[in-house]
């Protein structure tokens, strides 16, 4: 992942991230399966909370692994 | 009013007739407890990220749901639980995350509109720490 000054989020005034929506979800699950990041990806504090939350619901869904080696 | 996002995903050797029909089993559900059933998304069969309950794939179904109580979400619960072609369900309360969200988009515009008719109002006007 590109190390960004940005929060992505902010800038594309997206306010609720929704764990359906796998796309965006994905940029922020590297290979390896972890969320990425704050230093990293950039997202702020509020954005990132929200994140880890549609992530983790993803999930348990199946949508996005928890673990890849 | 209360909404609830309830997604499942069903077993993959289910038949797509056998989904429709679990589908409208679970919808009738819904109705029979006083929800409203606001949308049904069909997703149709996917592959999961991992193995669940030995299946690679599954057909997921996002219900969203309107009521005051929490009481037909509790029983479509339990009949997920009962049901052996259900392999994984979640269900979110997501009205109070979609008002938090509306509250900060209101919060944005109106800034962005000032700032765009009077840009001189905009000085005072703090940026969002966010």
């Amino acid at each position: 992942m590109a190390r960004r000054r940005f929060c992505k989020f902010c800038a594309g005034k997206i306010d609720y991230i929704d764990y359906k929506d796998i796309k965006t979800l994905s940029f922020f699950v590297p290979e390896r399966g972890r969320i990425a990041p704050r230093r990293l990806s950039g997202v702020c504090a509020t954005h990132q909370r929200k994140l880890r939350r549609a992530i983790k619901r993803a999930r348990h869904l199946a949508l996005i692994p928890y673990v890849t080696d | 009013m209360r909404e609830y996002e309830t997604t499942f995903v069903l077993a993959p050797t289910l038949s797509e007739e056998e989904v429709e029909e679990t589908v409208t089993s679970f919808t009738g559900v819904a109705e029979e407890k006083g929800a409203k059933v606001v949308n049904v998304d069909n997703w149709g069969k996917r592959r999961l990220a991992f193995p669940v309950k030995k299946h690679d794939d599954g057909f997921y179904v996002v219900l969203t749901l309107q009521q005051e109580t929490v009481e037909a979400v509790t029983e479509l619960e339990r009949r997920f639980k009962v049901n052996d072609s259900v392999i994984r369900f979640l269900s979110v309360r997501v009205d109070e995350e979609l008002k938090t969200a509306e509250t900060s988009r209101l919060r944005r515009k109106p800034r962005s509109q000032e700032s765009a008719e009077n840009p001189d109002s905009k000085a005072e006007a703090d940026e969002p720490v966010s």
